[in-house]
């Protein structure tokens, strides 16, 4: 164990975890922000999608000791009131059903828009396939992602 | 009722019917037994409850238990708005609860369940309409009785609206949550009768389109809570190495126990009749040790050992053609023996259909603590049968269902796999061993290896035509393993063997076919075959439709008018077929695309799909365009989500026409991760086009229907293009290119 420090939103904190501990369970059980979740554990399904240094990351492939220094940013941290454009848009074209999937698939959005404001349709979706939705709400998440695109 | 874990599995007698409280349907009465509450009128500091679904605050907050589970369907917001919509609540004041495990108050009075607490088949918003409504009235009389003694005036001349009640002639108005802070509820519930409730055009929130999901809000923002989100003080982690088939466990000696307690985190390794349980203080301890173990199973006492899906399937196709073969008689009408053999015309063909895994984003976990003297337990976990874990844990302890409570969580998907409690059943034998809470989180491997699939299914289906090519004759056979007999053994022996769940679809209710004949053929191969999206009727309907028009190209008739003329005297059936006829605009040639269509009921709601394709010769791969799809549910509760879960079925049909399957080799699922199980992403959804053909019939279920039409069409669409027929689902690029060859 080792005590290991990192800045997740914007807030730095100190968590004792082996150095090759996967961010996803350091971000979720030691800090218990819970709203990244687990999927797969291979970068197979993004949904423990975040962002590090404002790009979208699979946590569950990044060892915590390779983000000392950088901003970690999860779904809790992507606005401080939840009112992102993209959380706007998912509740505007009520996109979520289980919605497990559905933090990984926002975080995985944002980053699309931070850099392309407007992309085109095949542009989100090349942007957005390693994301799974077993509800199958994929039409539903390219209907607010251009929402967003055009209401932010 | 009693629980043995013996040679691996738990076996458990439990009578369905035995948890269910009134076995012979829930009455009025008793779904209002939370009124052993009643007379108490808690003042201003706590809600008043009026019945076991709703209580009132003074700040006007109601409070409405959902007694199913929400795992993307939509009951968290269906079935609460159905009780506002009746107490006239104001629906923005609306807070809105899990249930408890209790069937006695909560169970689903639908005729599938007999009052069981359980969330399947797509019967929640069907079961529970009238019971909810009727709480939602009784606990609206009981404030207006309140009220009209307050005020000394007639109950008739008050009237109701967003948790307010007036009285215009005074122009007196008062809240329900200041109402409820004087207001006695009788121990005797008022009565309300059917003719109290409201009209369907008095809805004001039943059927509208900008009342969102309830549970939307609370899932962009990472608040949601499910299952594996829960942590307890004192708790410790866990996962568990899935015993490979049912019946297999760990030999004795055959654990590297010591291999595994070096990995740092990793404070015990537990060999257990399931599998092996590594304990540890975090999860990743346990994932590593999870990964470390080698085990050595003895398959002595599993059916599966040596299991081999391909090579079975000779087996299958025998039992198909026996004429000696034991079957079950599913669905019969006039006499198909005579039909067939008196036809001018008979049509035959085999149909194949794979194991299927629910591939739920959320994999399985549950959170368990047992008492110090093992007597009761708090169970935390996302669950479609609560009342199941509760029933299984409380044989397990010794102890009574009503000592087990289950702390219902969001599911991160459902489609069948949350009814077995297999999770919550490990976490509470691991919690009651060490004696400390324990997290069990599954991996996607483990979670994978203890898959309880759809079965793979063979079907031999016959068709007579008389002279003018009408259909005279129906012979279906159905020969896969029985799902009742793992999933439901009370039912799979009430009905002598019979397969509620792998026979669902097999029935040709809605065609007017004068001799058919349904049958089923049990295959026994010790997999733990179970529901999955769309039960039976996904592989049943699949092989029905795509041979029906096989059928209409025999008799020389077009697959629409044939359908249409098959329904003439099912309104609703016909309905949707045209509708999905209209909208897909059907006739209309498109050079280098094939369409075709398929129609299918599923717990009384009735749906039609159409699928346009095209194909790319070399490589055998389909790419499906647009889909178009029409349902009819009766009345709708919330439309934008029957949208919703047509959309999504939809993608999880295609998923599984498409792509889905598993093999077995030696007993064991030969798949472990999304890697070796793909699912349908983004880039490969086609275009949606959803209609509701709305009715005012009693509301039935949509988390469904939208899957069991979409496998049949695209075959049809395929051989509309290539002349070819396709079989065998998942409809892969190889198998194309091999039938097209």
């Amino acid at each position: 164990m080792a005590a290991i420090s990192l800045t997740v939103n914007g807030k730095t904190a100190t968590v004792e975890a082996e150095p090759d501990t996967p961010l996803l369970w350091v971000v979720r059980e030691h800090m218990k922000l819970t709203g990244t979740k687990f999927g797969c554990g291979s970068g197979l399904c993004g949904a423990c999608t975040v962002h590090i240094d404002g790009k979208a990351m699979r946590s569950c492939q990044i060892a915590v000791s390779k983000v000392v220094g950088k901003k970690v940013t999860t779904i809790e941290g992507l606005s401080p009131t939840g009112t992102h454009a993209l959380q706007k848009a998912f509740i505007a074209e009520q996109v979520p059903q289980c919605g497990y999937c559905q933090s990984g698939q926002i975080m995985q959005a944002a980053a699309l828009l931070a850099t392309n404001k407007k992309p085109t349709r095949e542009q989100i979706v090349t942007h957005m396939d390693g994301n799974l939705c077993r509800c199958g709400t994929y039409p539903r998440i390219v209907r607010a992602i251009q929402r967003a695109a055009r209401e932010a | 009722m009693t629980i043995h874990i013996k040679n691996g599995s738990i076996d458990t007698d439990i009578s369905r019917r035995g948890f269910v409280a009134g076995s012979a349907g829930m009455t009025f009465a008793f779904t209002l037994g939370g009124l052993s509450r009643g007379g108490e009128a808690l003042g201003a500091t706590q809600p008043t409850k009026f019945n076991a679904f709703v209580s009132i605050a003074a700040d006007n907050t109601v409070t409405i238990v959902c007694p199913a589970a929400e795992m993307g369907q939509g009951v968290y917001t269906a079935l609460p708005l159905i009780l506002a919509e009746e107490l006239d609540a104001d629906w923005s004041k609306v807070k809105i609860e899990f249930a408890p495990a209790n069937p006695k108050l909560y169970g689903n009075p639908h005729h599938l369940f007999h009052g069981a607490q359980i969330t399947a088949a797509s019967v929640a918003v069907a079961g529970y309409f009238m019971p909810l409504r009727m709480a939602g009235a009784q606990a609206r009389k009981v404030l207006l009785d309140a009220a009209a003694d307050k005020w000394k005036v007639p109950v008739a001349e008050l009237t109701t609206d967003k948790s307010t009640i007036s009285h215009k002639k005074s122009g007196k108005r008062i809240s329900y949550g200041e109402v409820a802070g004087f207001a006695t509820v009788p121990a005797e519930p008022p009565k309300v009768s059917e003719a109290d409730l409201k009209k369907p055009s008095q809805f004001k929130l039943i059927g509208r389109k900008d009342i969102g999901r309830s549970d939307v809000p609370a899932k962009v923002n990472g608040s949601a809570k499910y299952g594996i989100d829960v942590q307890v003080p004192g708790m410790v982690y866990a996962s568990v190495l899935q015993s490979p088939m049912e019946g297999a466990k760990p030999k004795d000696g055959g654990v590297n126990i010591p291999d595994v307690m070096k990995i740092k985190g990793v404070s015990k390794v537990i060999p257990l009749p399931f599998g092996v349980a590594v304990i540890g203080d975090s999860v990743e301890a346990t994932r590593s040790g999870v990964e470390a173990l080698k085990v050595t199973w003895d398959t002595s006492g599993a059916t599966a050992a040596g299991f081999d899906s391909e090579k079975a399937k000779a087996d299958y196709a025998a039992k198909g053609k026996d004429p000696n073969a034991e079957t079950k008689v599913e669905y019969q009408v006039g006499d198909a023996k005579a039909g067939l053999s008196g036809a001018a015309k008979t049509v035959e063909a085999a149909y194949w259909t794979e194991y299927t895994y629910h591939a739920q984003m959320e994999p399985m976990n549950a959170v368990a603590q047992v008492s110090e003297d093992g007597k009761s337990a708090d169970i935390w976990t996302g669950s479609q049968f609560g009342a199941l874990a509760a029933g299984i844990i409380s044989g397990i302890l010794k102890t009574t269902p009503d000592q087990i409570r289950v702390h219902q969580q969001f599911l991160g998907g459902g489609y069948g796999r949350r009814i077995w409690p297999d999770a919550a059943i490990q976490a509470t034998i691991l919690s009651n061993i060490i004696k400390k809470p324990v997290k069990l989180i599954l991996t996607r491997e483990e979670d994978i290896a203890a898959a309880r699939p759809r079965p793979m299914t063979h079907h031999l289906l016959k068709a007579g035509l008389d002279a003018k090519g009408n259909v005279v004759g129906w012979h279906h056979r159905l020969v896969s393993e029985n799902v009742d007999a793992v999933a439901a053994p009370p039912r799979f022996k009430a009905t002598g063997g019979k397969d509620y769940i792998g026979a669902r679809g097999l029935d040709q209710a809605f065609y007017a076919i004068p001799n058919a004949l349904a049958e089923y053929v049990r295959e026994n191969r010790g997999m733990r075959v179970h529901a999955w999206r769309g039960i039976g009727s996904g592989y049943n309907k699949f092989a029905a439709e795509a041979f029906l028009d096989e059928v209409a190209a025999s008799a020389g008739k077009d697959p629409l008018a044939l359908r249409l003329e098959l329904t003439k005297d099912k309104p609703r059936a016909n309905a949707v077929i045209k509708a999905v006829a209209a909208m897909s605009d059907f006739k209309k040639k498109r050079p280098g695309h094939g369409m075709g269509l398929a129609f299918s009921d599923y717990h009384d709601t009735l749906s039609a799909g159409v699928a346009e394709i095209s194909l790319d010769a070399k490589t055998g791969k389909i790419k499906v365009h647009n889909f178009w799809i029409a349902v009819d549910p009766g009345v709708v509760i919330q439309p934008d989500n029957v949208h919703a879960q047509l959309e999504s079925s939809v993608v999880y049909g295609l998923s599984a026409a498409l792509i889905e399957e598993f093999a077995v080799k030696d007993g064991a699922v030969q798949a472990s991760n999304f890697d070796s199980y793909p699912v349908m992403r983004m880039s490969e959804v086609p275009e949606i086009h959803t209609r509701i053909v709305a009715t005012n019939n009693p509301p039935s279920g949509m988390g469904e229907i939208g899957v069991v039409t979409v496998a049949p069409a695209i075959a049809n669409a395929v051989f509309q293009l290539t002349g070819k027929r396709l079989r065998h689902v998942p409809m892969t690029a190889e198998r194309v290119k091999k039938a097209l060859a």
